[in-house]
C-alpha cells in the first residue's frame, strides 16, 4: 500500500461513476416504487435507516475520527427531538392562560426549528464535554453512558414540567405543524397506472415519502460535511490525536480544543437527526432514547468500519434495516409473495420474535470474522494502531516490503 | 425525613450495596486482565437468577422425592439454599467461560472496540434467549426462605434476608480477596493483569487465568442474581441491565481493576442510591448514582481506590 493508492482513488473510474449514478437513481426511485405498489412499510424502514445513517455519521466524528468512545450519544438525539417538538407545539400549549383568544396560533415548523435543535445538541455537547473530555477512553465511555441515562430519566420524570413524562409529547389533541410544501404535495401529487404490474401502480405523495426525501437530503449534506472534515486540518489533528495523544500535543495540536470540536459537532448532528426523527414520527417519548439505541448506533459504526462513510450506510442498513425488514415482510405477507413459501401466523410471529436473537449472534460472528468492519476506511486500514498487535504486524510487514522495494528502484509494480 | 427512615434506608442501601459489590467484582476482574468492559456480565446476573429459581422450584416441587426434607426443617432450608446457590454459581460460571471462549478469545488481538461490540451481541442474544425460551413475563420467586425482622434499633429493622445477603457478600468478598492476594493462582492473575505478555513469558498459562476470571466473575454475579430474585420476589429477562450498569458504575467508582475498590464502590453506591430514593423521589435515584459517578471521575479519575495512572509515552 502506498501513497499513490489514495491519489488514484480520488479520480473516479467510469465504472465507479456508473455504479454511483445507479445507486443515486435507486435511492431516488425506491420510495416511489414501494409507495406505488403499496409496500408502505418499506418507505418507512428506508426513512428510519436514513436517520440512523445520519446518527452514525455524526457519532463517527466522535468515535471514528477523534477516537472518543461515546456510549450516550442518544442523549443529544433526544435533546434535538424534544427541542423540535417543544418549539413545534401550538402556542396555545404555552399561552392558553394568557391569550385564550388565539387558540389557532401554530407552533414553529420543522425548518425553523432545525437550527435551534442542532444548536441545543451542540450546546449540550460543549457543556458535557468541557469537564469530561480529559478522561481516558473507557471512563469517557461510562460517563457518557451515565449522561445518556440521566437525560432519559429526566425526560421520563417530566423535568421542568415540560416533557410530559413517559406519556410523551405532543399531548392528545395537539400536533406539530406540517413543514412547508407537504400539505400541497399531499393534495396535488398523485398518479396511477391501473394496468401496471399485477396490482396496478398507485402513487400518492404521503408524509413518509416526504420525510424520506428530506432525510436523504440531510444524509447527502452530512456525507459532504464529514468528508470535508476528514480532509481538513481539524480532521488531520483528530487522526493524529486518536493515534497518539502525547505525540499530537507535542506537535502543537490543542488536544482539548480538538476533542471539544469533535464532541460538539457530533452532538450537533445528533440534535439534527433528533428533530428530524421527532417530526417524522410526529411524536416523542422517552422510550425512544434508551441505552440500547446508543448501542445500536455504536454497533453500526463498528460493524460498518470505523471512520468510513459507506461503512456507516451499510451498517445502518444491516443493523436497523434488516430486523425491521424481516418483521415488516413477515407481517405484510411480502415474504410469501417473494419466496413463494407459505408463512403461517405462528411462523410470522416467530420470525419477528427471533430477529434480535439472530441479530445478537450475528454481531458476535461478525466481530470474530471481520473486526475492522465490513467496509473499513482506507486511511484507517493503513494506519498504525499501537493497541492492536495485528495492525502492528501489518505495518511491520509494509515496512519490510518498502525496504525491499527501495532495493529495486524504478521497478514498477 | 426522620432519623428512623434514614437508618432504614441505610440498611436497605447496604443490602443493595452487597449485591452491587458482587456484580462489580465480575466487571473489575475482567477489566483488570483484559481491559475490556464485559457488557454481557449483566446477563450472567440475570441467568443466575433463572438458574437459582429453576433449582428452587425443582427441589421444592411435590414430585421431587426429597422435597419434604428441604422445606421441613431449618437445616433442610439451609441445605436447599446452599445447593441452589452452588448450582447457579457453577452453571453460570461455566456459561461465562464458554462465552469467553466463543465470543472474546478470537478477538484478543482485534481493535479495542471489537470485543465490546461482541459483548453487546452476547448480551442481546442471552436476553432474547431468556425472553423466547423461558418467559417474557416476570416469574415470581417463591418465599421459601423465612423473612423475619431480626434486629430492631432506632425505629429501623433488619430482616433475616438482608443479613443473609450482606453476610454472604462480605464472606465471598473476603474469600476472593484472600484467593487473589494469597494463593499462587491469585498471584498469576495479578501478574497477568499487570502485563499479560510478560506473565506469559514467565510461564503463566494466560488462557487458564482468563478462563478463571470468566468463571469467578459470572459465578459471583449469579449469586447476586439469586439474591436479587429473593429480595425483590421476581425474576424477569430484562432484570440484568440496570443493576449491571450500576455495578459497572460501582466498579469505576472504586477504581476499576481494583477488587477492594469494587467492593467499596458497590456498598457506597447502594447506600447513596437508597438515601437518594428517600430524600428525593424514587424516579431520580438512578440520576443521583450517575451524577456521583461523573463527579468522582472528574475530580478523581482513577476512582476512589485506584492509583492515578500516568499516561505512558
Amino acid at each position: 500500500m502506498d501513497i499513490r493508492t489514495s491519489v488514484d482513488a480520488a479520480k473516479m473510474s467510469p465504472l465507479k461513476l456508473a455504479i454511483y449514478a445507479g445507486l443515486c437513481l435507486l435511492v431516488f426511485i425506491a420510495p416511489i416504487w414501494f409507495q406505488g405498489f403499496g409496500q408502505l412499510f418499506l418507505v418507512r424502514i428506508l426513512a428510519i435507516v436514513g436517520i440512523y445513517v445520519m446518527l452514525a455519521l455524526g457519532l463517527n466524528i466522535v468515535v471514528g475520527y477523534a477516537g472518543l468512545l461515546d456510549l450516550g450519544y442518544i442523549a443529544f438525539y433526544a435533546i434535538g427531538a424534544y427541542t423540535g417538538i417543544l418549539g413545534g407545539l401550538p402556542l396555545s400549549h404555552w399561552l392558553a392562560a394568557t391569550f385564550p383568544q388565539y387558540p389557532w396560533l401554530p407552533g414553529m415548523s420543522y425548518f425553523i426549528m432545525i437550527p435551534f435543535a442542532a444548536l441545543a445538541g451542540a450546546i449540550t455537547g460543549i457543556t458535557l464535554g468541557t469537564p469530561v473530555l480529559r478522561l481516558r477512553g473507557d471512563y469517557l465511555a461510562i460517563v457518557t453512558l451515565g449522561f445518556g441515562e440521566i437525560v432519559r430519566i429526566a425526560l421520563n420524570n417530566n423535568i421542568f414540567g415540560i416533557t410530559n413524562g413517559a406519556a410523551g409529547l405532543p399531548k392528545a389533541g395537539e400536533s406539530v405543524p406540517k413543514p412547508f410544501p407537504l400539505e400541497w404535495l399531499q393534495n396535488h401529487l398523485y398518479f396511477s397506472w391501473p394496468n401496471f404490474g399485477s396490482t396496478g401502480f398507485n402513487f400518492t405523495f404521503t408524509a413518509n415519502v416526504y420525510w424520506y426525501y428530506i432525510i436523504v437530503l440531510l444524509c447527502v449534506f452530512t456525507i459532504f460535511v464529514v468528508r470535508r472534515l476528514d480532509d481538513s486540518r481539524l480532521g488531520r489533528s483528530w487522526t493524529a490525536m486518536r493515534e497518539d495523544e502525547v505525540a499530537a500535543a507535542s506537535m502543537g495540536i490543542n488536544i482539548t480544543g480538538a476533542k471539544l470540536y469533535a464532541f460538539s459537532l457530533g452532538a450537533l448532528w445528533g440534535g439534527m437527526a433528533g428533530i428530524t426523527f421527532a417530526n417524522f414520527q410526529g411524536f416523542v417519548s422517552p422510550e425512544s432514547f434508551t441505552f440500547m439505541e446508543s448501542v445500536f448506533v455504536v454497533s453500526i459504526i463498528v460493524l460498518g468500519g470505523m471512520g468510513s462513510v459507506p461503512g456507516a450506510i451499510v451498517g445502518a442498513l444491516v443493523i436497523q434495516g434488516v430486523p425491521e425488514l424481516i418483521r415488516g415482510m413477515a407481517s405484510s405477507g411480502l415474504l410469501q409473495t417473494l419466496t413463494g413459501i407459505q408463512v403461517s401466523a405462528e411462523a410470522q410471529s416467530a420470525i419477528s420474535n427471533y430477529r434480535y436473537l439472530v441479530f445478537g449472534a450475528l454481531m458476535v460472528i461478525m466481530m470474530a470474522w471481520k473486526p475492522q468492519g465490513i467496509l473499513p476506511s482506507k486511511r484507517r486500514a493503513r494506519e498504525l494502531a499501537p493497541e492492536s498487535e495485528a495492525a502492528l504486524d501489518e505495518s511491520n510487514q509494509t515496512l519490510y516490503d518498502a525496504q525491499h522495494d527501495t532495493a529495486h528502484p524504478g521497478e514498477d509494480r | 425525613m426522620t432519623a428512623d427512615v434514614i437508618i432504614q434506608q441505610l440498611v436497605n442501601g447496604v443490602t443493595l450495596g452487597g449485591m452491587y459489590a458482587l456484580i462489580a467484582l465480575g466487571y473489575t476482574l475482567v477489566y483488570g486482565i483484559l481491559l475490556m468492559i464485559n457488557f454481557a456480565h449483566s446477563e450472567m446476573f440475570m441467568g443466575g437468577a433463572y438458574v437459582g429459581l429453576g433449582m428452587l422450584l425443582l427441589l421444592t416441587s411435590k414430585s421431587f422425592p426429597a422435597h419434604a426434607f428441604f422445606t421441613g426443617s431449618a437445616f433442610g432450608i439451609l441445605v436447599l439454599y446452599v445447593i441452589v446457590f452452588a448450582v447457579a454459581a457453577i452453571a453460570i460460571g461455566i456459561l461465562g467461560m464458554v462465552i469467553e471462549r466463543v465470543a472474546y478469545r478470537p478477538l484478543r488481538h482485534a481493535p479495542r472496540l471489537a470485543p465490546l461490540i461482541s459483548a453487546i451481541g452476547v448480551s442481546i442474544f442471552l436476553q432474547n434467549a431468556a425472553l423466547l425460551w423461558i418467559d417474557s413475563k416476570a416469574i415470581p420467586f417463591p418465599r421459601v426462605f423465612p423473612v423475619t425482622p431480626l434486629v430492631t434499633f432506632a425505629g429501623a429493622s433488619v430482616n433475616s434476608l438482608q443479613i443473609l445477603i450482606v453476610a454472604t457478600s462480605l464472606i465471598l468478598l473476603f474469600v476472593l480477596d484472600t484467593f487473589i492476594s494469597r494463593t499462587r493462582v491469585g498471584k498469576a492473575m495479578r501478574a497477568t493483569s499487570q502485563d499479560r505478555e510478560a506473565a506469559g513469558l514467565m510461564g503463566i498459562d494466560i488462557n487458564y487465568v482468563i478462563s478463571l476470571a470468566f468463571f469467578i466473575g459470572p459465578a459471583l454475579g449469579a449469586v447476586a442474581g439469586v439474591f436479587h430474585g429473593m429480595y425483590y420476589g421476581a425474576v424477569v429477562f430484562s432484570m440484568g441491565f440496570i443493576p449491571g450498569i450500576k455495578s459497572f458504575t460501582a466498579a469505576v467508582l472504586g477504581g476499576i481493576g481494583n477488587l477492594r475498590g469494587a467492593m467499596l464502590g458497590g456498598f457506597l453506591l447502594g447506600i447513596v442510591e437508597s438515601l437518594a430514593a428517600g430524600f428525593l423521589s424514587t424516579g431520580y435515584k438512578d440520576v443521583v448514582a450517575f451524577i456521583i459517578l461523573i463527579l468522582v471521575l472528574i475530580f478523581r479519575p482513577g476512582g476512589l481506590l485506584g492509583e492515578s495512572v500516568v499516561e505512558k509515552v
